[in-house]
């Protein structure tokens, strides 16, 4: 019974943890058709942001909710300005740019922080079910996905600006000759992807111990969550990080967790294979 | 045709030559040799990038594989011509099964990315996992992150305590690149390469006219899956020992970064390339001032954005228009073009 309950909890945490890490990335290229492979470095710096911010003084949540998405925002907001406007419908190319903008990231976070690893402690502290540990904080993270993806809902369903960004989205030409300027949406839209990301870097910073390279970690698993989701952004992004995780999960209690995140990768490809187009390229066509 | 053909292999062999004599004289033959692999690994991607527009990036998957392969091959053998073939192989064989599995099912662009991706990933983590002793391929031990050290290193065939090293393995090193590219090129101006040019250029078209391209992208997939393989094997050579780096993500996204920056579409470009980033990343690691990354970076956004056809085709490009304007008759004519223009306007 106590195991069946640790063991759904942390399926949860493993959904909650990888739609996290791609929501960023999913509403950049769900909205732009830009592929950010310098996702995982603004995670990254999210991270830092947190760590630099608790270090002088600032409580960790207002650390972690508010100055790390910022930070990233206004950092993604110069990235759009500088590189990413001039390349936007040519797919390898933001690819590539954004790859060595990561690198770029890299080089800058080792001369800032040095290479070695930083990190703080987490806020929550763990509790026991039965004779089972289990960490608090992974309650928090699962409070957040579930917070962001119903955020995410609300403001794109709901709201004019929500709407705006999605009929650019389907076609930027005509969005323009009803008086939207596409580039200030896009704009808009990027600085909530990178904000995104920062969040997501900060609110997983205290669980691992962050270096200028720890961006690499997240970028994979983001980028094929979100290929393999699809075109539509919260029901793609929902069902690809649900089944990854599932998969995950599955195989990590099974056998190790190596062989948990070998099987991930796994069960992407041949996703990928029987749906080229993600899952929600077949089902769920259309909704969000 | 016939003619070209071989004015081009004399101008290989020719300028290979000058090259092979030049450059040991300036750098150390031993920096030589990993940049001539390298290059050989770049000029891999280069062909089906840039010919058969296929965008790989796991191509640090093949390298690490045939490194792998030989590395195995040669411990459990114990001499190197048999392990050489075998380290071939083995990455080709693997292209053949992944790019038929992704080629058949019609994926393209971003999703042929995430599965090459994937698949160096996994291979990756599952190196790295090796670390046990139950991980054992004949007497070779997998090592996990520590990787294989102490194989038998090339020697000459059918002799196998006649070792080939130092100055003597540049010298191989360089023969086989040139063999490679002089390969490389006949098969481009085969028929086979020309319809590669096609598929990359309009898939439908060159499908419309009866070709079988997903067979025909899976045999390009795989001839560069070999040349890595082989750039592999010489690679484990060379530093004696082979570490899960070789799989790495960092090590797929330099050799992208050499085939940018050295020109696709070119055969030279790549190489090239790869061959002028590394040496270049080789004289930076020397000083503290500016991170490494940061400048191979700053390359790679700057050459996306301003530079993004690469080094050799803009040079190219720079030539004809300044020899064009030194030819007399080229400048007459263009004189002439113009006048006419003023004269009807």
């Amino acid at each position: 019974m106590d195991l069946s309950v640790v063991i759904l909890v942390e399926m949860l945490y493993a959904v909650a943890s990888l739609v996290l890490i791609s929501a960023g990335l999913a509403v950049v290229f769900g909205m732009m058709k830009v592929i950010n492979l310098a996702h995982g470095e603004f995670m990254m710096m999210g991270g830092y942001a947190t760590i630099t911010a608790v270090n002088l003084g600032v409580n960790v949540f207002v650390a972690m909710l508010v100055v790390a998405p910022i930070t990233v925002g206004l950092i993604g907001l110069v990235v759009e300005r500088l590189v990413i406007r001039h390349l936007y419908g040519r797919l390898v190319d933001t690819m590539l740019a954004t790859w060595g903008l990561s690198l770029f990231f890299i080089g800058v976070a080792t001369m800032i922080f040095g290479n070695t690893t930083t990190g703080i402690s987490t806020p929550i502290p763990g509790f026991s079910i039965g004779s089972y540990q289990i960490n608090g904080y992974n309650f928090f993270i699962i409070v957040v996905a579930i917070a962001l993806v119903i955020g995410m809902l609300v403001i794109l369903k709901s709201t004019r600006a929500g709407l705006i960004a999605r009929g650019t989205m389907q076609r930027s030409d005509i969005a323009a000759a009803l008086g939207y300027s596409p580039d200030r949406i896009y704009m808009a839209t990027f600085f909530c992807g990178s904000a995104l990301s920062g969040l997501a870097g900060a609110v997983l910073a205290p669980l691992v111990g962050l270096v200028p390279t720890s961006g690499g970690a997240y970028i994979a698993k983001a980028f094929i969550t979100v290929i393999a989701g699809g075109p539509s952004l919260v029901a793609g992004l929902l069902s690809s990080a649900g089944l990854f995780g599932l998969v995950n999960q599955i195989f990590t209690f099974a056998i190790s967790p190596v062989i948990g995140e070998v099987a991930l990768l796994v069960s992407a490809v041949i996703l990928l294979r029987l749906l080229p187009q993600g899952v929600t390229g077949k089902f769920f066509k259309g909704k969000l | 045709m016939q003619d070209r053909m071989g004015k081009d292999v004399l101008m290989t062999l020719v300028v290979a030559g000058l090259l092979i004599w030049l450059l040991p004289q300036l750098v150390s033959t031993y920096t030589l040799t990993v940049l001539i692999i390298y290059g050989m690994l770049g000029f891999s991607l280069g062909l089906i990038w840039g010919f058969g527009g296929i965008l790989c990036f796991g191509q640090a998957a093949f390298f690490g594989l045939g490194a792998y392969t030989y590395a195995i091959a040669a411990i459990n053998i114990g001499e190197s011509t048999l392990p050489m073939i075998i380290a071939i192989l083995v990455p080709a064989i693997a292209a053949l099964l992944l790019g038929a599995m992704m080629f058949y099912g019609r994926l393209t662009d971003v999703y042929l990315g995430v599965i090459t991706l994937v698949v160096t990933l996994i291979l990756f983590k599952f190196i790295n996992s090796t670390a046990g002793p139950q991980y054992m391929i004949g007497t070779a031990r997998l090592g996990g992150f520590n990787g294989i050290p102490g194989f038998q290193t090339l020697n000459v065939p059918g002799d196998p305590d006649a070792y080939i090293w130092g100055d003597a393995y540049f010298y191989v090193c360089a023969v086989i690149m040139v063999l490679v590219y002089l390969l490389v090129s006949a098969l481009l101006r085969s028929s086979f390469g020309r319809i590669a040019v096609g598929i990359r250029e309009n898939e439908t078209r060159m499908s419309l006219m009866g070709y079988d391209v997903a067979a025909r992208k899976t045999i390009l997939f795989a001839i560069g899956a070999a040349i890595a393989g082989l750039a592999g094997a010489l690679f484990a050579n060379w530093g004696e020992i082979v570490t899960p780096g070789l799989f790495s993500l960092g090590q797929s996204a330099e050799i992208i970064i050499w085939c940018i920056v050295g020109g696709l579409g070119t055969r030279s470009g790549p190489i090239l390339g790869a061959a002028g980033l590394a040496y270049l990343k080789f004289a930076l690691g020397q000083q503290s001032l500016i991170d490494n990354t940061l400048i191979t970076g700053l390359i790679l956004v700057l050459f996306v954005l301003f530079l993004p056809k690469g080094l050799v085709p803009a040079i190219s490009s720079l030539w004809k228009v300044s020899f064009a304007r030194r030819s007399p008759s080229r400048v007459h004519q263009a004189r002439r073009i113009r006048n006419r223009g003023r004269a009807n306007g």
